[in-house]
């Protein structure tokens, strides 16, 4: 964000621009709606070029039928409050990680049932496929109960990015948000 | 608020009925800087794209084939999952060709506007399996190349490419892997398990020579932009022995195609298999030209 370009128009003013952040980091995840988009990391920047507000978004996943979805949001919410010709546009470059959801977004999540990610692999791509059969992510915490004696029970899920363990202590099932 | 279809919830706010499937959605590339390099030829950066997107939205198709159809529901959610993220790389690289291409065609014209012939994926992708045993053979087989090019693609000089191959790197990752465990759970389980995974390793093998052919596009792009396939043959051939290797199955002899005179995929000469994909493909776009659904 350039200082001259957002004082130089009271339409896109400091107060203005702090404003139109405030309401693109609320906009929740279609998907996952108890995170803002803010809370997962996608939001990557809001600034002000002339009177125009643009928003910058990162889709989690190159297929992420939820990013058509949160564009629209966003961009309805700011009309809204009467920025009117806001511009969202998608960052492709650096791919989203899991590691960028938040604390608060992590905390948010578990509160729902749903097990937040660890720490994204460093193994390096095209590496060595792994030879034994999991049961997932060792230790993965139950949301529920509380237990680590969790197992996966599904590579995939709902959303492309979740998959699904059960605890063995308390027989609940749960999503978990895999590591990328 | 009562609603007859799941679509008009999603939609309340917006009039808008469409979730994840059909034509006409916002392009992926809104905003992105999609200028062609200098140095970098346009035309044949938009024919390198139209092929790794080919690759993607073929392969996404006939795992979409597998729905209600996979011998669990899990498994289900899984190759619907890979499907999705295809999808995503091919109206990416798509979306890509038509800006480079100078044409400005989008995602749906090059999916549902293009005969048989003017599709460029190689034959690996449109291939049927004959049960999911072949299934898993060719996805271990797509998602090791893949992931082989794609990671080299990472450091293309064209930033789109770059940007594209760093995201679809993580996805095919977790793609290889899982057919690598079912592979593996297959070749472990029962005599039958065991001799359908080696058929479907079987089915696959004649398809995989031309993975490893440098093409017109590759070659007028060079490898600064488009990584040379035959760079790719010791990276894929030493995962592949290493799963086969835990599994206990050789891999197989098998001849090249012998009905393809030389001509490939990417040269546009499809099996027969390709032509009964693109008309399911293509079938509503063709009775209602300009619909969107």
């Amino acid at each position: 964000m350039s200082p001259a370009r957002t004082t130089a128009t009271p339409g896109a003013g400091p107060l203005a621009l702090a404003r139109a952040r405030d309401i693109a980091e609320s906009v929740p995840d279609p998907e996952l709606p108890m995170l803002t988009l803010s809370d997962l990391g996608i939001l990557r920047g809001v600034t002000a070029e002339g009177q125009r507000i643009v928003v910058a978004l990162t889709p989690t996943y190159s297929g992420c039928p939820a990013l058509h979805e949160m564009r629209g949001d966003v961009a309805r919410r700011l009309a809204a409050a009467g920025f009117a010709d806001a511009e969202i546009r998608t960052v492709l470059s650096p791919a989203w990680s899991s590691d960028w959801i938040t604390a608060a977004g992590r905390r948010k999540l578990a509160a729902a049932g749903i097990a937040p990610p660890g720490p994204a692999p460093r193994r390096p791509a095209g590496g060595p496929v792994p030879l034994t059969l999991t049961a997932g992510r060792p230790g993965l915490r139950c949301p529920a109960c509380g237990s680590r004696d969790t197992t996966l029970t599904a590579a995939f899920s709902a959303t492309a990015c979740k998959d699904l363990y059960r605890c063995q202590t308390c027989a609940e099932p749960f999503e978990h948000v895999k590591e990328i | 608020m009562g609603f007859d279809t799941a679509y008009e919830a999603i939609a309340e706010d917006t009039g808008d009925q469409r979730w994840a499937f059909g034509t006409g959605f916002a392009d992926p590339l809104a905003g992105v800087d999609t200028t062609v390099p200098d140095g970098v030829p346009a035309a044949d950066l938009a024919a390198y794209c139209l092929m790794l997107g080919d690759d993607a939205l073929i392969m996404s198709h006939r795992l979409q084939e597998w729905l209600a159809r996979a011998p669990e529901l899990e498994e289900e959610t899984a190759l619907a999952n890979i499907a999705l993220d295809l999808l995503g790389q091919a109206r990416l690289l798509l979306s890509r060709a038509g800006r480079a291409d100078g044409t400005g065609r989008d995602e749906d014209a090059y999916a549902f506007g293009r005969a048989g012939h003017e599709f460029r994926n190689v034959t690996l992708a449109e291939a049927t399996d004959a049960d999911f045993g072949g299934l898993t053979a060719r996805l271990l087989v797509f998602s090791t190349w893949r992931l082989a090019l794609l990671t080299r693609l990472r450091s293309s000089r064209d930033p789109v490419l770059a940007a594209v191959a760093a995201q679809g790197v993580r996805e095919i990752t977790y793609h290889r892997d899982y057919a690598a465990q079912w592979l593996l759970r297959l070749a472990g389980g029962t005599d039958h398990s065991r001799a359908r995974i080696a058929a479907g390793l079987a089915a696959v093998t004649p398809l995989t020579a031309e993975l490893f052919e440098i093409s017109d596009p590759e070659r007028a792009l060079g490898p600064a932009v488009a990584p040379d396939p035959a760079g790719l043959r010791a990276e894929v051939g030493t995962v592949l022995a290493a799963v086969l290797e835990q599994a206990g199955l050789a891999w197989p002899d098998a001849p090249g195609r012998p009905d393809m005179a030389g001509r490939r995929g990417r040269d546009g000469v499809h099996t027969e298999a390709m032509g009964q994909l693109v008309a399911e493909l293509q079938e509503v776009a063709r009775a209602l030209p300009g619909a969107t659904w």
